[in-house]
């Protein structure tokens, strides 16, 4: 399991029901599910992936999350998840105003473009970065809305966001980020995990 | 061809009755009590009565889900998905399907004889609804000593029936499949309802209802009322592959009102098929279940008191091509059962098979259809340790 899949599912406490918007294959529903005994939904865009849930015997809706989060009443779940997808919403915005409707709290996790490998791309090689966290050229990536973990953490502070814990991962290691260390982390993390209330 | 009294007769040595003794009180508020349900069951159900499975038909099925049908010596209506090894696995799972009431391949219909008249009942049959046909069937499954089934499904009215069955017999069943369906129908599903009613009730052979007294059927009237169904079965674009313009065995135009297009000669053979099996006042009895079919109407609360407390894991599907019952309509049901709290999932089968699509070989549904029921299967299994 990747590892951001396991710091997602160390925020969470055990017994509670989740929205894992953007689930894929089901493979984070599984795990907690099996590990703390969550109630978990999905919601995932892709035929195949849907068709992999389901003989999994998860419960997901093929849906698209740009469009279809409304079906979803208010304070529906205690925490909604979305891994890796807000940047190739068309609006962004109003996905996460959406997310923070339905949720009590959520979860969001964001490839960041602050990493200095991406920095160093375009800086010494004037390219578009190519990583194994963006691993799309420029023509085909369905990335609309690249940010940095510094970005999105302006965001929330000026869109009045509770921003209850930041946590930068890198290859093995995973570190809380706080106002103070931002700078540093915004360039060693690979992926910024934000639970917002 | 038997006559028609012939057919029934014949009819009566294959079919498995159940007399429902229990009084029913019709939605018209008339009662009933022992009548004919007629089913069919397919597998065995084993020792911890984990593998049955209820299946609801649509219009003009039958009990006759799988196999070859006893009585029409054709196939089984859902042998594409139930049968040994099939999707529904018959080898593995116990499958109950009963002939609606209103329906004539056995149970309490238009067709049956009326003890106080000694006559069949023709438009002397109460007009019967989704909600009817649901309360007779539950008593099948007290019959064969079932408490829970492990799954429910159907497609178009077997997926309402299916729908009402849940609000009605909350829990009843560990998960339910509700396939190419809706809460209610639409205005363009009644008009095409009423089209086929209208074509019945214009064959003067029709005699408003009589004409079992003279062992006769309004056959014109009533392919074309099958006419109608069968193009809203299908899509544009599905029909176009099939037929296009093709001309049925012939070089050029005849110049005459003949089939001369190949989808006139199925649409004419498909008819005329239908009125050696199905009778035509069943038809206007079940439509009109259909039009009055309505659960936010029936629970004041709308759909969501319809489907509150429901522990029921449900699977809806619905078929991109299928105009009768669109994706929307499926998807404001998932949204209903989103709201009220349900455990909910749906896929949408990308297809141009329109909505006959839950019925031919469509092979991406039938996958998703026995991957989700063999999930619940091992579910329902551990639940009941």
């Amino acid at each position: 399991m990747k590892k951001e899949f396991r710091v997602i599912a160390d925020l969470l406490p055990r017994n509670i029901r989740v929205l894992d918007v953007g689930c894929g294959d089901g493979s984070l529903m599984s795990h907690l599910i099996k590990e703390k005994n969550i109630e978990v939904r999905g919601l995932e865009i892709v035929e195949e992936n849907v068709k992999k849930c389901i003989y999994k015997g998860l419960s997901v809706i093929e849906g698209n999350a740009e469009t279809e989060l409304h079906q979803f009443p208010t304070k529906s779940f205690d925490f909604v998840i979305l891994s890796q997808t807000l940047q190739a919403f068309y609006n962004p915005e109003k996905v996460l105003k959406d997310l923070l409707r339905i949720g009590k709290s959520v979860i969001i996790s964001i490839p960041n473009f602050g990493y200095w490998k991406v920095r160093t791309s375009l800086l010494f090689f004037g390219k578009m970065p190519v990583t194994k966290t963006l691993p799309n050229s420029w023509y085909n990536t369905p990335n609309l809305h690249m940010c940095t973990i510094k970005d999105f953490f302006d965001f929330c502070i000026e869109k009045k966001i509770n921003i209850n814990k930041v946590v930068g991962v890198n290859e093995e290691t995973t570190s809380e980020i706080k106002k103070s260390n931002l700078e540093i982390k915004n360039l060693f993390s690979k992926v910024g995990i934000f639970l917002l209330k | 061809m038997p006559s028609i009294a012939g057919l029934f007769f014949y009819m009566s040595e294959k079919i498995k009755k159940l007399n429902v003794s229990k009084p029913l009180v019709l939605d018209c508020k008339k009662t009933v009590k022992d009548f004919p349900l007629a089913y069919e069951t397919y597998g065995n159900l084993n020792k911890n009565k984990d593998n049955a499975i209820l299946i609801f038909h649509a219009l003009t099925g039958d009990q006759f889900v799988s196999g070859t049908n006893p009585i029409t010596k054709k196939d089984g209506w859902w042998v594409t998905a139930v049968g040994p090894g099939k999707a529904i696995d018959t080898n593995k799972y116990f499958v109950i399907c009963a002939n609606v009431i209103g329906g004539c391949m056995g149970s309490w219909g238009p067709k049956e004889i009326d003890k106080n008249t000694n006559q069949a009942y023709g438009l002397n049959f109460p007009v019967i609804t989704i909600k009817d046909m649901v309360k007779s069937q539950e008593t099948l499954l007290d019959h064969l000593g079932i408490d829970k089934l492990l799954c429910a499904a159907g497609g178009s009215m077997g997926g309402m029936q299916l729908l009402q069955f849940c609000a009605t017999f909350p829990n009843k069943t560990f998960s339910a499949v509700p396939i190419a369906c809706s809460t209610n129908h639409s205005a363009q599903n009644i008009a095409l309802n009423e089209l086929a009613r209208q074509a019945i009730m214009a064959d003067p052979v029709w005699d408003n209802g009589k004409y079992l007294k003279k062992n006769i059927q309004p056959k014109n009237g009533l392919a074309v009322a099958r006419m109608v169904g069968h193009i809203s079965y299908l899509s544009e674009k599905g029909m176009q592959e099939k037929f296009g313009r093709k001309l049925q065995e012939k070089a050029d135009y005849e110049f005459s009102f003949d089939a001369d297009f190949q989808v006139e000669s199925y649409l004419r053979h498909q008819g005329f098929a239908f009125v050696e099996r199905f009778d035509a006042n069943s038809i206007l009895y079940i439509t009109r279940a259909m039009d009055y079919f309505d659960l936010s109407r029936q629970f004041k609360g709308g759909l969501v008191e319809a489907f509150k407390n429901q522990k029921t894991k449900f699977l809806i599907i619905s078929f991109s091509s299928d105009w009768l019952y669109t994706t929307k309509e499926n998807k404001d049901t998932v949204i209903a059962l989103n709201s009220a709290g349900a455990d909910v999932s749906f896929a949408e089968i990308k297809t141009d098979k329109g909505h006959d699509s839950f019925l031919v070989n469509e092979p991406e549904f039938l996958k998703t259809l026995k991957g989700f029921i063999d999930s619940m299967h091992i579910k329902f299994k551990n639940e009941k340790k």
